[in-house]
């Protein structure tokens, strides 16, 4: 199977920015504030997604565990907003713990009265977990489906621990966030939900962009090099393990930052962030949309998420259906996603198949070589 | 048996695998600039004795001295890094990547991932990788995927790669398997006017190539060293003819 980067046209990178970029600034004006809303949360999906391409689509780790990440940078966001919104409430805590009967604040909500510390938190708190879970996994050698299993095994670890923390967490409630104050105003309001679509879009974008610095030249050279043979890399002289646990640990950070930003337009964060199907789910997005290619896991997770939306309210419980029916179809007719079938010739090749273009020559650079020879 | 002058020596390795004894109290001692055939038949222990010498296998018993340090228990990329090239018998490169890059990897050092993402290659670097691919005369293919390349220029790069890990040791294990002899004598060639700086050691048993290199010959057998000597030696002994050269019919 090749990952091929073939590169695309220059002016269809061009008019795909200028669309994409007037279809941002148009978005808020167009779409009602649901629909709005709703785009903002799948473009935030679209962070998670992009940390998932770059650890499988290009280094070859298959992270069924996600979700941890995710959960945790939603986490992160809603204490800041939950302490911070608190003043009304007995002792100046979170008004889920009076139902427990808890008084005092538990220690580590401490630090996330500062905004600065929640900024940091919920990107770094998720990148150094990750990091840890990697080191040890990765250091011992864990590959392949051993390392999926591990993952997933890790995911249902903390969900369980998620849930059974009513007095530290509010275990499966999750906490919330919409009847929360930001900057003096409702988080669930509509100015604010137009404002986290904003930074929602702009900071989707940069994560490409950091992405695309981060596999580009060298560094994910090795990464490729690490997916396709391992062991050769390590011949070579190269330490396999600090690079996966370096692009684990930006996997984890994306995810952080992709769940704070779902968790504030979604109004909640609960353990249910870290259920098994959601975490599989982000790997298909990817799948779907084209591994090793970056644009593809952001194409793929907000038209999957939205096609998810819109089938659902026309038939519901029909949607499982068509999504598994759609990664079959993915696997097996195009196993290097949408957007990998469009830059590897694929349409090219169907046009050919149904009779609509022609061939190409077999040996065109022959005839070539004869003009050449006949001019001497 | 050991002297200042060796790069490598191997003292009574024993491999066990479960019982079967892959390598049985091997020794061999490479001397600095050597260039070393090691021949054998099948499952004489030619790849295990590689995967030894770069940790791949840590070996039950014995000791490996590379530049006067114990190679054995460290890690295969420390190994690397201390002078220890390895080329693979199939060809290993890196098929989704381009000819540069592959011998970009190569040739970059420090290899940490710091100096990866930050910095852009050095020049002497990329000059080095032009030197390289003007020996293995890849130079049209430079920015080709490595995966679209022949079988023999998949063998080159793979040695060009080799070569610019400079490592002091080279392995180089069945370099000429379906080449075509043009391919073979080149080749045979390239690894002789390698040794001298470096030190070489193949592992083939295409004799007509062995004999090419003009090299000290050891013969493996049944994990251990049979035999030692010069071509014309080891063709009289007969404990090879028995076990390998098979003997003329009457």
């Amino acid at each position: 199977m090749s990952f091929s980067k073939i590169k695309f046209d220059k002016k269809i990178v061009l008019s795909f920015w200028i669309i994409l970029i007037a279809l941002i600034i148009a978005a808020p004006t167009l779409l009602p504030v649901f629909r709005l809303n709703l785009l903002g949360r799948y473009l935030s999906l679209s962070i998670v997604a992009l940390g998932v391409d770059l650890i499988w689509g290009y280094t070859g780790l298959l992270s069924l565990g996600q979700g941890i990440f995710f959960a945790l940078g939603g986490y992160c966001a809603a204490m800041y907003l939950q302490i911070t919104s608190s003043s009304e409430f007995p002792n100046n805590i979170p008004e889920f713990f009076a139902l427990y009967g808890v008084e005092k604040l538990p220690f580590f909500w401490e630090p996330f009265r500062s905004p600065v510390f929640t900024f940091f938190a919920i990107w770094i708190i998720p990148a150094l977990v990750a990091g840890l879970i990697g080191f040890l996994v990765f250091r011992n050698r864990i590959k392949g489906v051993y390392f999926s299993i591990l993952t997933q095994a890790s995911l249902l670890v903390f969900f369980n621990f998620f849930n059974g923390q009513q007095k530290l967490i509010n275990g499966t409630n999750g906490l919330k966030t919409d009847v929360t104050q930001l900057f003096g105003q409702m988080v669930g309001s509509e100015s604010m939900q137009r404002l986290f679509f904003w930074v929602t879009a702009v900071l989707v974008i940069a994560s490409w962009f950091f992405a695309k610095w981060v596999v580009k030249g060298r560094f994910g050279n090795i990464l490729i090099g690490i997916r396709d043979d391992e062991p050769r890399v390590r011949f070579t002289g190269y330490n396999p393990v600090i690079f996966k646990t370096i692009i684990f640990s930006i996997a984890g950070g994306l995810a952080g930052i992709s769940g704070a930003l779902y968790t504030v337009q979604s109004g909640i964060v609960s353990p249910q962030f870290m259920t098994v199907p959601f975490s599989i789910e982000m790997v298909i997005w990817v799948a779907v949309g084209g591994r090793g290619t970056l644009l593809g896991a952001i194409l793929g997770a907000v038209f999957i998420n939205y096609a998810k939306s819109l089938v659902s309210e026309a038939l519901p419980a029909s949607w499982m259906f068509i999504q598994g029916g759609l990664f079959i179809l993915v696997v097996t007719a195009l196993p290097e996603g949408v957007l990998g079938w469009i830059q590897g010739d694929g349409p090219r090749n169907l046009l050919q198949r149904l009779g609509l273009k022609r061939r190409i020559e077999t040996y065109p650079s022959l005839e070539v070589n004869n003009k050449e020879g006949n001019d001497e | 048996m050991m002297n200042n002058k060796d790069l490598l020596n191997l003292i009574d390795i024993t491999v066990s695998f479960e019982g079967f004894l892959a390598l049985n109290k091997l020794n061999l001692n490479l001397k600095k600039g050597e260039l070393r055939a090691v021949i054998g038949p099948n499952g004489a222990g030619k790849t295990t004795f590689l995967d030894v010498i770069t940790g791949k296998v840590k070996p039950t018993k014995g000791e490996v001295i590379f530049k006067g340090k114990s190679l054995v228990g460290r890690k295969e990329h420390k190994i690397a890094r201390l002078g220890v090239g390895r080329k693979f018998q199939s060809p290993r490169i890196f098929e989704n990547l381009t000819v540069k890059e592959n011998l970009e990897i190569s040739v970059t050092t420090p290899k940490s991932p710091l100096n990866l993402i930050n910095k852009s290659i050095k020049d002497e670097q990329l000059n080095e990788i032009e030197r390289l691919l003007k020996i293995v005369n890849l130079a049209q293919k430079v920015d080709s995927k490595a995966g679209s390349l022949s079988h023999g220029q998949k063998q080159w790069l793979e040695i060009a790669m080799l070569v610019g890990q400079k490592p002091d040791l080279m392995l180089v294990d069945e370099p000429v398997a379906g080449l075509t002899d043009e391919e073979t004598d080149l080749t045979a060639d390239l690894l002789k006017s390698l040794s001298g700086e470096n030190t070489v050691v193949v592992i083939d048993h295409d004799m007509e190539f062995i004999r090419r290199l003009d090299s000290n010959v050891s013969v493996l057998n049944q994990g251990t060293v049979l035999c030692e000597g010069t071509m014309e030696t080891i063709q009289k002994d007969k404990k090879v003819i028995d076990v390998y050269l098979g003997r003329p019919e009457d």
